[in-house]
């Protein structure tokens, strides 16, 4: 069972259990203070903007008890996936390096951005070519990703960046990023490929109606490890 | 023990870019006031007992560093005074 971990302020959490129950697996709704499941074969932490940002986005719940339950999960191996604030309370809560701040326009930005992959080798996007293009929405305040130019490239030279916002040809310009995250990056893997964050939304394009599919294949690789 | 008032300041390290202290520098320039930049700067004031000012600004130094700072970003300084009576008073 995938445990998609909600939090005062959490409100993306019943559709991340939508998406993944459309792609066959089982997920439930976790209130924070319930603790883990012990079933629980992989976890979700979802947007929304837990203890309404608080101090600082993901600062709460990053040290709300249940994050000890999830970082001792996911140093076993249990796939973690931190979506938006969910990335936020990864980079807070040390599942990640680095931190998510304030959108360099100071602008929240709600839109479709596109995104290049930059390590198809990951559970996560197994189902992707490298370079392929994606088309992820976005939605937050807070998505400017920063961390020190030497931590940004040890994780380049381990092949830890995931995702780097781009124009529709794949390039990696100013133009084509939304928050002014350093390298343009938009998501990345813990120090297990198992754990993830990003930024963008991909349980929010999971029914070609209704903003596309990319996201079912990033949700898809999640559910694939969960599973095995 | 004694009552101490630790002083935390949470500063960007320098070079790490502020989007609001830049929005909030544009919009005291459109009132007319001339200033050449502007930082902004987090503040928390925490009321304590501990045996010694040093004993006091450890704690707050470890407050700052497991909540108050996001060390990738941040840079804090704690600053201890005895507390004041009058303050808490108001409170």
């Amino acid at each position: 069972m995938i445990a998609v971990c909600q939090f005062g302020g959490s409100n993306c959490d019943r559709d991340a259990v939508l998406a993944l129950r459309d792609l066959g697996l089982e997920a439930e709704r976790v209130w924070h203070a319930d603790g883990l499941p012990e079933d629980a074969d992989g976890v979700v932490l979802p947007g929304g903007f837990s203890y309404g940002d608080y101090l600082r986005a993901g600062a709460m719940a990053a040290r709300a008890p249940v994050l000890r339950e999830i970082r001792a999960a996911a140093a076993e191996g249990v796939p973690v996936l931190g979506i938006c604030n969910g990335a936020q309370v990864g980079t807070e809560t040390g599942l990640v390096p680095g931190a998510f701040t304030t959108n360099a326009s100071a602008r929240f930005r709600c839109e479709h951005v596109h995104l290049r992959v930059e390590n198809a080798e990951t559970p996560w996007t197994e189902g992707f070519e490298p370079g392929e293009v994606l088309t992820l929405p976005i939605a937050h305040g807070e998505g400017r990703f920063e961390i020190g130019e030497d931590a940004l490239a040890d994780l380049e030279d381990d092949d830890r960046i995931l995702f780097r916002y781009c124009n529709e040809t794949g390039e990696v310009t100013d133009e084509a990023n939304p928050n002014g995250s350093v390298g343009g990056v938009a998501g990345l893997l813990g120090e297990r490929e198992r754990t993830a964050v990003l930024m963008p939304h991909p349980e929010r394009a999971t029914l070609p109606d209704l903003g596309g599919t990319d996201g079912r294949v990033i949700l898809q690789g999640f559910a694939s490890e969960a599973e095995g | 023990m004694a009552a101490y008032t630790a002083s935390v300041t949470v500063r960007l390290k320098p070079g790490v870019l502020d989007p609001e202290a830049e929005t909030t520098k544009r919009a005291l320039e459109r009132l007319d006031f001339d200033l050449d930049d502007l930082r902004s700067a987090d503040r928390f004031e925490i009321d304590l007992e501990a045996p010694s000012p040093e004993a006091a600004a450890e704690r707050a130094d470890a407050m700052a560093e497991r909540l108050l700072t996001n060390p990738t970003i941040h840079d804090c300084t704690v600053e201890v005074e005895p507390a004041d009576p009058a303050a808490g008073a108001t409170r």
